[in-house]
């Protein structure tokens, strides 16, 4: 059954990542109205950030509400991406602790770089369709007027944006590893964290001098700049390279480090026989 | 339960003849764990270390079926993780096939499979699903799993009817028939048995054991049974070892325990290698439960 050699080795890790993508789509299946009822909570949520474009016109201010409501729109929008993508991140290790399998699954000749790519994967697909599901609900909601916006340009920042998520949502998933109980909800701090140096509902020019300085090294920065820029401003690909290149720098040095890291925690788990279910 | 040849493809043994099929020598763990009573800096529990597994030692040929006997916390469910590389040692060595099982783990994860008294499966998902997910672990398209997943689940006596039902919804009897499927799905030449059968209604139970002793008779795995369930030490197994509170103070044939022991039953060779009978626990083991 084992196939030997590069071609055969390589072939069993591809088939392993389409096995990852595969239970998560199972899974995904099994927990469809648990899904709407998360996309609903999504898309109230956003709506209460949005809903701050036309409160602040309503105190008297002069503001370009379609714009305002936009930016925060596209902030609300990677807010909940990024959610989607640490979760699933997280559950890696959390949700298979708690059914049992993760022995099963650390045991089998899977390599954890393609077992943790398979779950990236699956992440940012299942994360794309949501995120521009609610972007087009909440836009139609509020009657935004997008006229110049280059979608196509948008996708492309949120895609290479993603190799660097991924990278990050490798270290949190390392964190139920280390502690069953909490690590879970240390992943939402590392979400929240990137997010407010990164300028998720403003300009990073208004934070503090050395959160301005951390929100030159988080991913989300460029992501929710290039964004908007498309969004707005109808930016091409090649004027939003300024953007584009910080990313994929970041992306190619998160992606190892999160492996490190991840293989680091297992050790450790191993070491100190974490990897068995508890609860 | 239909022969199990059709269902377990076998795989040409990983190393010579010569090399046996599990070795290990003097291999250690040790945990820290709380102390619930003694209290550290600002009263936190104080930590000790707590030896799960004593310099174990001993060789498996392949094709042998091994049980290793041992009460609750006796340290037989670690030496399974440390045998299928979920734990690192402490000292000491362990190696499957040639393969050192830590040093080389990759590639003894390929040979190497296990159930365990919990089945441990995706609960919402089936049993066709569960399967199908674990089986591209070890390379298996879905082009291979398709016909061989219903064949395995008939094989091992599981309805065909409840293939696409939720494992939530299946007896532990079930589940633990799709978890030895689940197992020989992968052709493992090691096949680590953890209390395969704890907790199993009588005929369920006799169902698995029939099963074990068809993967001996028909596939050239070899099996290492962690039992607490003396009859079926003595039935399955070649050999029998003792594990107590992490030391392996037994090891042969059940005959040559009883000889040994001047004993007429297991039951007896056990309570005279360790000095107490096999139900019998005292607040050291209560302290290993930990290892179970």
């Amino acid at each position: 059954m084992m196939t030997t050699g590069v071609a055969g080795a390589a072939r069993h890790q591809a088939i392993a990542l389409g096995g990852v993508v595969e239970r998560n789509w199972y899974l995904f299946k099994r927990y469809v109205w648990w899904e709407v009822a998360f996309f609903v909570w999504t898309a109230a949520n956003t709506l209460t950030i949005v809903f701050i474009g036309k409160g602040v016109e309503s105190t008297g201010a002069t503001v370009d509400v379609n714009q305002l409501t936009t930016i925060l729109l596209v902030g609300a929008v990677i807010w909940s991406y990024l959610g989607i993508i640490f979760e699933l991140f997280v559950e890696t290790v959390a949700w298979e602790r708690w059914e049992g399998t993760i022995e099963y699954t650390f045991m089998a000749p899977l390599s954890r770089p393609i077992h943790l790519f398979g779950t990236g994967v699956f992440a940012v697909a299942y994360g794309i369709v949501r995120a521009t599901i609610v972007f087009a609900v909440i836009a139609a909601f509020f009657g935004l007027d997008m006229p110049n916006a280059n979608f196509a340009a948008a996708l492309v920042v949120l895609a290479v944006a993603s190799i660097s998520f991924i990278g990050i949502g490798m270290m949190t998933a390392v964190l139920p590893l280390i502690s069953p109980e909490k690590g879970t909800q240390i992943g939402y701090v590392a979400q929240g964290l990137m997010l407010v140096v990164s300028g998720v509902y403003y300009p990073v020019s208004v934070l503090p001098d050395w959160m301005e300085w951390l929100s030159k090294i988080s991913p989300a920065t460029y992501a929710l700049r290039g964004i908007r820029a498309a969004i707005l401003e109808g930016a091409s690909i090649g004027s939003l390279w300024g953007d584009i290149w910080p990313l994929i720098v970041i992306g190619v040095a998160a992606i190892p480090i999160g492996i490190e890291i991840f293989r680091r925690g297992e050790l450790h788990a191993k070491k100190h026989g974490k990897l068995k279910r508890s609860g | 339960m239909q022969a199990v040849e059709q269902m377990t493809t076998s795989r040409e043994a990983p190393a010579p003849r010569s090399v046996p099929a599990v070795e290990v020598v003097d291999l250690r763990k040790e945990f820290w764990r709380k102390s619930g009573r003694d209290r550290g800096f600002l009263g936190r529990q104080k930590r000790r270390k707590v030896a799960a597994l004593k310099s174990v030692s001993f060789t498996m040929d392949r094709g042998e079926t091994l049980a290793i006997l041992g009460q609750n916390g006796s340290g037989k469910s670690t030496l399974v993780r440390l045998l299928s590389t979920l734990l690192l040692h402490d000292g000491g060595s362990a190696r499957i096939f040639g393969h050192d099982a830590f040093a080389d783990s990759s590639a003894v994860r390929k040979l190497v499979n296990r159930v365990s008294v919990e089945a441990s499966f995706f609960k919402k998902m089936s049993s066709q699903e569960n399967l199908a997910y674990a089986a591209r672990f070890y390379g298996m398209p879905p082009s291979q799993t398709r016909d061989r997943i219903p064949e395995i689940l008939t094989n091992v006596g599981f309805p065909a009817d409840r293939r696409g039902e939720a494992m939530e919804n299946l007896s532990r009897g079930m589940q633990q028939k799709v978890a030895l499927a689940r197992a020989l799905l992968t052709s493992p030449v090691l096949l680590l048995l953890d209390e395969p059968t704890t907790g199993l209604d009588p005929r369920s139970k006799l169902e698995v054991q029939q099963f074990i002793r068809e993967i001996r008779t028909t596939h050239d795995a070899t099996i290492l049974l962690c039992t607490h369930d003396l009859a079926e030490a003595e039935a399955l197994a070649d050999r029998v070892g003792i594990l107590d509170r992490g030391e392996l103070i037994a090891l042969g044939s059940a005959q040559e325990l009883k000889r040994q022991y001047d004993a007429a039953t297991l039951e007896e060779a056990f309570f005279a290698a360790t000095g107490r009978s096999f139900e019998e626990e005292d607040p050291e083991d209560e302290d290993r439960e930990v290892f179970a």
